[in-house]
């Protein structure tokens, strides 16, 4: 007990050894955060020949598919119908695989989760974050035709861009927050959500456009706005569909709703209201986690 | 927040206070079974206490040794310690970084390389960029898997994965070192290079948690044994004593000896 060498002093106080903080504390080791994205990202296209290129081949043959099929032999109208399902393709698909590869994230690494203390949270968070990573590729594609077809970059426009990108951010992370804790009580939940997001690209104007559902409801048009998703579809077409078509003014004034970046705070709130819920609700269903892995 | 309740002095490591850890067990998962059970009469779902009203305080700087039967709370033990799992009644108090191995190989993510599973491992243990590079050819060393390094985990064989899980935790800048099954696998160098550089942390003041079914490996590693019965703390106090209390220093158990033999010092944890 008493030999020369064990004088060791710590001055940390004492607290309790499991993470409390939950979002804030995943932000906090950064470094890990960093670390989980790598490996899922690196993991993802080991052993495949294309690698990397297979993110710009999969959203490329999606889109010849609905140009070919919808634009050519159902023969829609819209102008640039291509860009226009694009720009919904691209926030659909953000936040499909958010949502699903976020509720499959906490089984999916079981074996950090039952081992290792670590704020659980970071699971959700990077799966979001490798989602954002996707949308990179698809975004240079978006941008190269885009500007092949005479579109010019507008600050304001760009910015809503972000603030879309913002709100499709925090909503799939709030619900993959929920939804992967409930996962893990019944893996049920994981092919619930695959049949719930099937749905998502029916809610917002992609194949469709806004102004079709201006004209069929009218009045209640304003109530398709409360969707968030369908917010950050109209800010993206805003950003670039509408640049891409003969008139932008025209095109503008009537298939992008007035008060759009209303309604994109708006969704901005209200993600971050279920931000808030979904970190709740995670915290209060995490301690049984590792037991029921 | 310093001070917490009770007041501990500065030298307290860890507390473990009236911990209580109780399990849901779910006895059928799918809606069919559930539905037969419950028109049978038997229960879907129980619980049970993995841990019971268990107390101790251990002072920076001892080793314990922590023993009972196979189902005793062990590792529930280290695990609410080590912060995996939160206790449903009292409290855990810990000071300082821990580090440690429960069960090796924690979270080696099978696709990647060693080296990437060695930066991802370190960050899950809280070392930096900058630490891990810093000791990133000593944990290579210790670990000593020569050209696997950069070849997919999933292809090592179970003692290579645990030598490179064990060296990266034991590189860790902790102040209290956890250690469950460490020794289950490896040879013989390995485990007594694991022994060694275990002894070196002990020396070196920091607070070692063992658990171990190898009462000559408890008896050359703690000074103070706990042994837990059914979730109940048992017994805390001298080694030998609670190597008796567990009956492990064989008095009847004469068909364990034979084969432990050799193994024995080592210990052979099963």
């Amino acid at each position: 007990m008493t030999e020369a060498g064990r004088a060791h002093v710590v001055d940390a106080p004492l607290s309790p050894p499991a993470p409390r903080a939950g979002l804030l504390e995943v932000f906090r080791r950064r470094y890990l955060l960093r670390m989980l994205v790598q490996r899922e990202l690196s993991a993802r296209y080991q052993g495949s020949v294309l690698g990397l290129l297979w993110s710009y081949i999969n959203p490329l043959s999606q889109l010849f598919i609905y140009w070919f099929v919808m634009g050519k032999i159902m023969g829609r109208s819209t102008e640039m119908f291509a860009v226009h399902v694009f720009c919904g393709l691209i926030v659909v698909q953000f936040f499909v695989e958010t949502f699903n590869a976020g509720t499959r994230s906490i089984v999916r690494n079981r074996s950090l989760v039952q081992k290792m203390a670590m704020p659980r949270e970071m699971f959700p968070v990077a799966s979001m974050l490798v989602s954002l990573y996707h949308m990179g590729p698809q975004l240079i594609i978006l941008t190269i035709i885009c500007l092949f077809t005479g579109w010019t970059p507008d600050p304001v426009y760009l910015l809503g861009f972000v603030l879309a990108l913002a709100i499709i951010a925090m909503l799939g992370t709030s619900l993959a927050l929920m939804f992967s804790v409930a996962n893990v009580f019944l893996r049920d939940v994981s092919s619930f959500v695959s049949i719930l997001t099937n749905f998502v690209r029916f809610g917002v104007p992609m194949i469709y456009s806004y102004n079709m559902v201006d004209s069929r409801f009218g009045s209640f048009a304003h109530y398709y706005l409360f969707n968030p998703i369908a917010d950050a579809v109209l800010l993206v077409q805003q950003a670039f569909w509408v640049g891409t078509t003969d008139h932008p003014g025209e095109i503008h004034a009537t298939h992008i709703p007035d008060h759009l970046y209303s309604f994109g705070f708006l969704g901005l709130a209200i993600s971050a209201v279920m931000l808030l819920i979904g970190q709740a609700v995670f915290r209060r269903f995490e301690n049984r986690v590792p037991e029921q892995l | 927040m310093t001070t917490p309740k009770g007041g501990y002095p500065a030298s307290t490591s860890i507390v473990v206070e009236d911990v209580t850890k109780s399990f849901t067990l779910r006895y059928h998962r799918t809606l069919k079974q559930m539905a037969v059970a419950r028109l049978k009469g038997r229960d879907i779902s129980g619980t049970f206490n993995a841990l019971d009203h268990v107390s101790f305080t251990v002072e920076q700087g001892e080793s314990i040794g922590l023993m009972g039967l196979n189902g005793s709370g062990k590792s529930t033990l280290l695990k609410l310690i080590n912060g995996v799992m939160r206790p449903d009644g009292g409290t855990v108090l810990t000071r300082g970084r821990i580090a440690g191995l429960i069960a090796t190989g924690a979270g080696f993510h099978p696709q990647l390389t060693g080296r990437e599973n060695v930066f991802l491992n370190a960050a899950v243990l809280g070392m930096s960029e900058a630490e891990t590079k810093r000791k990133f050819d000593d944990i290579v060393e210790f670990a000593d898997i020569g050209k696997f390094l950069d070849s997919p985990v999933g292809h090592y064989s179970s003692g290579m994965f645990a030598r490179l899980g064990f060296a990266v935790a034991i590189h860790v800048d902790s102040d209290i070192f956890l250690a469950d099954e460490v020794l289950a696998v490896g040879d013989k160098p390995f485990k007594q290079k694991c022994l060694a550089k275990m002894q070196e942390i002990r020396d070196s003041g920091r607070t070692l948690f063992y658990v171990s079914h190898a009462a000559p490996s408890v008896r050359r590693m703690c000074d103070r044994v706990i042994v837990l019965e059914q979730g109940r703390l048992a017994f805390d106090g001298d080694v030998d004593e609670g190597i008796r209390f567990v009956k492990y220093d064989d008095a009847d158990g004469e068909e364990l000896t034979a084969g432990e033999d050799t193994d024995d010092e080592l210990g052979a944890d099963i």
